[in-house]
Parts: structure tokens; C-alpha cells; sequence
């Protein structure tokens, strides 16, 4: 196998010597920042699948209208856990564990994080927390839905609602210490030359994101702890017999839970203004409105919480002020959209997976958006609120959002983490597979939503028997669009074309050294002063081919 | 970020790392503490957004029948923790002069301010005429009281830690003392935390 993985002879010039793989470090308490995000990209890609099957699961048993396939309590363990796994040990960890370890310290030209061990403790709280919530199973899984409102809460199998609590607090913190180290290695650790308005714009989208994570993931902790207090020991904080108030609850849920739909979205959005003017050869548009209103939806989305609760008995003024502030998300998010289109517009599109998925990405999530703006309607929300257009919703930004982002992202950096190019043919044909399986499975859901059909129930109105079973033939399909994707993945890393440093002609540091990169990241630190996203003009052209040499070569005289 | 010539393509070597800054250095690290005391503020300001919460919409606060608090102990907690974050800023001052034995004294002394306030506090819960689960005063009481103690107990725990290494000569000087600094911002935060419950608690009728 050793043989197999030798990596490829020096660059001339480049002078650093690439790494020979060792697999043992994956599964080491490495403090390397590459490491750690392989670390976190496999680990966080193993609970897709494991949420993959229980997504499976819940639409086999939504086949048919009758609870045929698993009992009721099952079917709500199987729905609770499924969005659990797929929020807290996929989309986060994937989203900003992953991308944001392995890149940033190399995009802004750092040796490693700020907090090398603390980032090690961050990733290995996961696996534990993961399975603990899988053993959920075993005792009886919690039913209450990934929300776990109060009271029911309190009274459904209370040994898998503990054990959700615990996993959650768990993953949460490993949150929170990611988020730390990345606001300090990205204010602190970029290289000389490189101010915050000349960042890589993923770098952005992080600083957003982790500033959102710091300021509402605790809140949620304190939900969860006052929540176990009410389970375990029977105090009433949340319940009513008690005197508690369930709507407290709800309000410090949701400001956490409402941020941590940007939490999972704003680094895809980086992630996609790093991929998109590379593939379509042109620089990025409209640099420092992307870049703000990153900032921006990070802020709205902090005072939005309580559009989630439109049904809770909020008092009309109330319901206004949260309409109002979350359709006007719509116009940050909107600002980044155009300027994507714009960046693509008139460029020379270069059409593999990576930029499929970037592409579909956008698309998608639009649709994901305009819902998302008629959900904020309070006057909408009151008569589809706990629909299937909500669900349809919310995985049109989350699985047409946020998935299509990270596979974006697997496939345009796979070179550079692995040192392997991926089958672009095997990408293609996972790309369609997802595309169509998704449509076919999440389009239906906003008119089975619009005609009634709830959310979280096992059995349904016959009348929904047709749309329901067309959602879960597109499952299947999705089902089976991994298969290329893992087949393409573990073909790849062994047998794929030797990746050159720079395979797409990128202008973000991380191109600049080898493929993989060696521990300490650049031999030489990289500095430039031609702008990270002049693609497509004539001294970029230039640069991009002399590469890494040519910036020695300069290096030398001065 | 349109047109630029390749003016200049430098090349830092590694040499020069400590110029642009490099992990380890004292002010990354002492961010990092500035950073994680606001993550740790923010599970704080929930609970107690919840606190007063549950205040406004229940329709009698207290609840009925809660026995009133003593204030003379807590008082007294409360001078001692307050007068502690004043103590332990002399710590900082002395290691800045180099003066291990003046840092010594000065996180000996704060240790023992914060037994005291723990003893206090302990000695506060076992006289108290309500239990957790008496009513929702009584159980936001506990948690919240509670859940401060636990992070004096782990200052305290950094306190005894920085004492600790202080043993070994040099290993805390005006150049290096994160740890000092580290242990004197968390205890800072306990005490502001404290004087917000105190009167969230306490004083507000």
C-alpha cells in the first residue's frame, strides 16, 4: 500500500519535500491542522451516512400512509436522531471543522492554528459524543424531535432524551473551541501584508461564522443544562405543572438554533466564493460585499429567533419586529447571490464536479431562500408552520445549500489533501445522481406542506400517498448517488493522476505549496502582492504558470 | 483587487516568523482567554435572561411562601470575592517586576478568599429553608449559584495550578506569565459574574 502512496518528486525549485503518508496520524491526537481537518471531513462524511440511513428509514416507513414499517416511538427516535446526527456531526463539523481547519492556516499563509492541542481536544470530543448519541438507541431514543421542547420532552423515554442532552452539551463544546481557535488564528495569524480586507473571503465567511457560535451556542448549553435539571433531578423550570414556562425554553433554543442555520451556511457561502471565480477563471465580483455581508447576516441572524416561534403565542408587535428583521436577511444573502452570478457571468467556465456542485449549490439554495422568505411571512408561517413545506424548506438550504457546498468543496480540494486528482467522470455522474434525487425528493414536500400534510407523524391521509411516494423514490436515488462519490473518494486516493501543486490555477496561498501539503505548510512564506482573486488577467495567467517557482525565483533577488 | 503588477513577490523566511507572529506567542494566547471568557459570558447572560424571564411572567416573584434571604453572609461572600479581584491584580503587578515571591503571596492570598467564599457558600446552602425543587426561585437559586460556584472552584483550580509551576525557578517571569494572566482574567470574570447574580438574586426585590 506504502508504495502505492509515494508522493511525487520535488518541484523543481519548490524545495519542499511532501510528506509520506502515514495513516496512523489520522487516528492519532495529531496537532496538525491538516490532519485534524481530514480528521473531522471523514469523520463528520461516516455520520452523514449513518444520517443517510436513518433518512432512509423514516421515507421507507412514509412510503405508504399506514405505520408499517417501524412502531410510531421508533419512527420519532429515527426522525430526532437523523436531524441530530445530521446538524451536529455533519453539516457543523464538515462545514467549518473541516474546511475551516485544513484551510485557513494555509489561505492566510500561517503554519498552523492558534491552539494547535486545543483544536486536537475540539475533534476528538466528536466521536464520543456521536456515539453516545447512537447507544440513544439502545436505551430508547428520544422522540421530541432535534428541538426537544418541553414538555413532551419531559415525558417521552427519558433515558435517550438524557442522553441527547449529554451528546449535544458534548458536540456543542467542541463547537465553542473550534470556533475560538478560529477567531484568533484568523485575526492574529495572517500573513504580513494580508489585511482584512485582502482575506480569502472563506476566511470571512469563518470569522462570521465563529463569532456566531460563540455568542449563541452557549445560550443553548444553558437551555440543555436547565432542561437535564427538569429531566433528572425534577426541578420545573419548563414545566407548566411546576410553574415553569416551556416558552422560555423555545426563546433560548431558537437563539441558538436560528444562528446555527448560518452557522451551517456562511462557510459554504465561503467556500463557494473560493471555488467559483477559480473554475470560471474570472475574479471574484463584488469582493467587499461579499465579504460584509457575511458580518451582516451573522448580526441579523442573532435578533431573528423568534420567527421559529410565530405559533407559540407571541404577541402580534412581537411576530413583526422578527418578520421584519428576517426578510431583511433576504438582502445580504441576496447581495452575495448576485455577485456570484455576476462572477460567473461572461467567464470561462471550466464545468467539473467541483464547479457542477458549486453551481447547483446556487441554484438550490435559492429556492431554498425564496421559501425561506415566505416562511418569515408571519401570515404564511401561521398555516404552514410543522408542514412539510417547512421540511422542504429547510433542506433545500440544508441539503441544497449546505451539502452541495461541501461536496463542492471535497471535490475542488481533494488534490490538494490527498495529492490525487478525483474521476471526473464517476463526479459527474455522482452530481446528476444528487441532483435529480434531491429534486425529486424535497420538490413534492412543498405541495404536500401547502395541502396539510405535518411533519414528525408516521402515518398520514391517504390523499398524500402519491407525493409521498415519489419524495421517497428520490431518496433512494440519493441513496445511491453516494456510491459513485465513495467508490470516486477511495479509488482516487489510491489511483488517481498525481495532483500538481496548483491543478485548477487557484491564487489563495494553499495552491502555492505542495500537494499535500508538508506539516509546516510553505517552505518559503508565501507573499504576494497580486490580488487572491485576479483571476483570468494577464499578469495572474503568468503568475499562476510560473507558479511557486517563479515567486523563489523573486524571493532570491530581494 | 482588480489590476495589480507583480511589484513584488516577497519571500519571508522562516527566520523571520516571530516578526508576523507565530502560535505561542502571549497576546494570541491571552485573546484566546479574552474569547472563550465571552462564550462563557454568554451561557451566563442566557441563564439569566431565563431568570428573568421566569420573574416576569410568573404572576407573584418569589413564588409564595419562599422564605426571605439572609444578606449578611452573601454580603460578606460578596466583599470578599469583590476585595479578591483587587488582591490577585498585585500578582500581575509582581511577576511584571519579576517578583516570583510577591506572585506567590499575592495568589495564596486570593486562594484562600475564594475557600472562604466556597466554605460560605456551602455553609449558605446547608441553612437555606428551600430546597432545589421548592419552586422555581428556589431552583434558578441553586442553578444559578450553583453553576458560579462551580467555575470559582475551577479558578481556584488555575490559582493552585500557577502556584504549582511557580515552584519551578523561571518558569514565571516579567517576559512569560500567561498562566498568571490567564488565572487572574478568569477570576476577574467570576467576580463580575457574582456581582450581576448577587443582585439579580439578592437584591432585586
Amino acid at each position: 500500500m506504502t508504495q502505492v502512496l509515494q508522493e511525487e518528486a520535488k518541484v523543481p525549485g519548490q524545495g519542499a519535500v511532501p510528506e509520506k503518508r502515514n495513516w496512523r496520524k489520522y487516528f492519532s491526537f495529531s496537532t496538525d491542522h491538516k490532519v485534524i481537518g481530514i480528521q473531522y471531513l471523514v469523520t463528520s462524511y461516516f455520520f452523514y451516512l449513518v444520517g443517510g440511513l436513518l433518512a432512509e428509514a423514516v421515507r421507507t416507513e412514509l412510503a405508504t400512509p399506514e405505520v408499517d414499517f417501524v412502531s410510531r416511538e421508533l419512527y420519532n427516535g429515527l426522525f430526532t436522531v437523523h436531524a441530530t446526527v445530521m446538524i451536529f456531526l455533519w453539516i457543523v463539523p464538515a462545514a467549518t471543522g473541516a474546511f475551516g481547519n485544513y484551510l485557513i492556516p494555509l489561505i492566510i499563509g500561517a503554519r498552523d492554528m492558534a491552539f494547535p492541542r486545543l483544536n486536537a481536544v475540539a475533534f476528538w470530543l466528536i466521536p464520543p459524543g456521536g456515539l453516545l448519541l447512537m447507544s440513544s438507541f439502545l436505551v430508547g431514543a428520544p422522540g421530541s424531535g432535534w428541538t426537544s421542547y418541553p414538555p413532551l420532552s419531559l415525558v417521552t423515554d427519558q433515558a435517550g432524551q438524557a442522553i441527547w442532552i449529554l451528546s449535544v452539551l458534548i458536540l456543542g463544546t467542541s463547537t465553542i473551541l473550534g470556533a475560538l481557535n478560529f477567531i484568533v488564528t484568523i485575526l492574529k495569524m495572517r500573513s504580513p501584508g494580508m489585511t482584512l480586507n485582502k482575506m480569502p473571503l472563506f476566511c470571512w465567511a469563518m470569522l462570521a461564522t465563529s463569532a456566531l457560535i460563540l455568542l449563541s451556542t452557549p445560550v443553548l448549553a444553558g437551555a440543555l443544562i436547565l432542561l437535564g435539571f427538569d429531566l433528572i433531578v425534577g426541578t420545573a423550570f419548563f414545566n407548566p405543572t411546576g410553574g415553569g414556562d416551556p416558552v422560555v425554553y423555545q426563546h433560548m433554543f431558537w437563539f441558538y438554533s436560528h444562528p446555527a442555520v448560518y452557522i451551517m451556511i456562511l462557510p459554504i457561502f465561503g467556500l463557494i466564493s473560493e471555488i467559483l471565480p477559480v473554475h470560471a477563471r474570472k475574479p471574484i465580483f463584488g469582493y467587499r460585499a461579499i465579504a460584509y455581508s457575511s458580518i451582516a447576516i451573522s448580526f441579523l441572524g442573532l435578533i431573528v429567533w423568534a420567527h421559529h416561534m410565530f405559533t407559540s403565542g407571541t404577541p402580534p408587535w412581537l411576530r413583526m419586529f422578527f418578520m421584519i428583521n428576517t426578510m431583511v436577511i433576504a438582502v445580504p444573502t441576496g447581495i452575495k447571490v448576485f455577485s456570484w452570478l455576476a462572477t460567473i457571468w461572461g467567464g470561462k467556465l471550466r464545468l467539473n464536479t467541483a464547479m457542477l456542485f458549486a453551481m447547483g449549490f446556487v441554484s438550490m439554495f435559492v429556492i431554498g431562500g425564496i421559501s425561506g422568505v415566505m416562511v418569515s411571512s408571519a401570515p404564511f408561517d401561521l398555516h404552514v408552520h410543522d408542514t412539510y413545506f417547512v421540511v422542504a424548506h429547510l433542506h433545500y438550504v440544508l441539503f441544497g445549500g449546505s451539502v452541495f457546498g461541501i461536496y463542492a468543496g471535497t471535490y475542488h480540494w481533494f488534490p490538494k489533501m490527498t495529492g490525487r486528482m478525483v474521476n471526473e467522470t464517476l463526479g459527474r455522474i455522482h452530481f446528476v445522481l444528487t441532483f435529480i434525487g434531491f429534486n425529486l425528493a424535497f420538490l413534492p414536500m412543498h405541495k404536500l406542506g401547502l395541502e396539510g400534510m405535518n411533519r414528525r407523524i408516521a402515518e398520514y391521509d391517504p390523499k398524500f400517498t402519491t407525493l409521498n411516494l415519489v419524495c421517497t423514490i428520490g431518496s433512494y436515488i440519493l441513496a445511491v448517488s453516494v456510491i459513485p462519490f465513495l467508490v470516486n473518494m477511495g479509488w482516487s486516493i489510491f489511483n488517481g493522476a498525481k495532483a500538481p501543486s496548483n491543478p485548477w490555477g487557484g491564487l489563495t496561498f494553499e495552491w502555492l505549496t505542495t500537494s499535500p501539503p508538508p506539516p509546516e505548510n510553505f517552505e518559503v512564506d508565501p507573499v504576494w502582492t497580486i490580488g487572491l482573486y485576479d483571476y483570468g488577467t494577464e499578469e495572474a495567467t503568468e503568475v499562476i504558470k510560473a507558479g511557486p517557482v517563479l515567486a523563489m525565483a523573486a524571493g532570491a533577488e530581494t | 483587487m482588480q489590476s495589480s503588477a507583480i511589484e513584488t513577490q516577497t519571500i519571508v523566511n522562516y527566520e523571520t516568523e516571530a516578526a508576523h507572529g507565530h502560535h505561542g506567542h502571549p497576546d494570541h494566547r491571552v485573546f484566546g482567554v479574552i474569547v472563550f471568557l465571552i462564550a462563557e459570558a454568554m451561557i451566563f447572560l442566557g441563564l439569566f435572561t431565563a431568570y428573568l424571564t421566569f420573574r416576569a411572567v410568573a404572576p407573584t416573584w418569589p413564588p409564595e411562601g419562599t422564605p426571605e434571604l439572609e444578606l449578611l453572609l452573601p454580603g460578606i461572600n460578596t466583599i470578599i470575592l469583590i476585595s479578591s479581584s483587587f488582591v490577585i491584580h498585585n500578582a500581575d503587578s509582581a511577576i511584571k517586576k519579576n517578583d516570583v515571591k510577591g506572585l506567590r503571596t499575592w495568589f495564596g492570598i486570593t486562594a484562600l478568599m475564594g475557600i472562604v467564599f466556597l466554605a460560605g457558600q456551602l455553609y449558605e446552602y446547608f441553612h437555606l429553608e428551600f430546597g432545589l425543587k421548592t419552586n422555581l426561585f428556589a431552583s434558578t437559586f441553586y442553578v444559578l449559584t450553583g453553576f458560579h460556584g462551580l467555575h470559582v472552584l475551577f479558578g481556584l483550580v488555575l490559582i493552585l495550578a500557577v502556584l504549582w509551576r511557580s515552584r519551578i525557578a523561571g518558569h514565571y517571569s516579567n517576559t512569560s506569565h500567561f498562566g498568571v494572566e490567564a488565572a487572574e482574567l478568569y477570576w476577574h470574570f467570576v467576580d463580575v459574574v457574582w456581582i450581576v447574580l448577587f443582585i439579580l438574586l439578592y437584591l432585586l426585590k
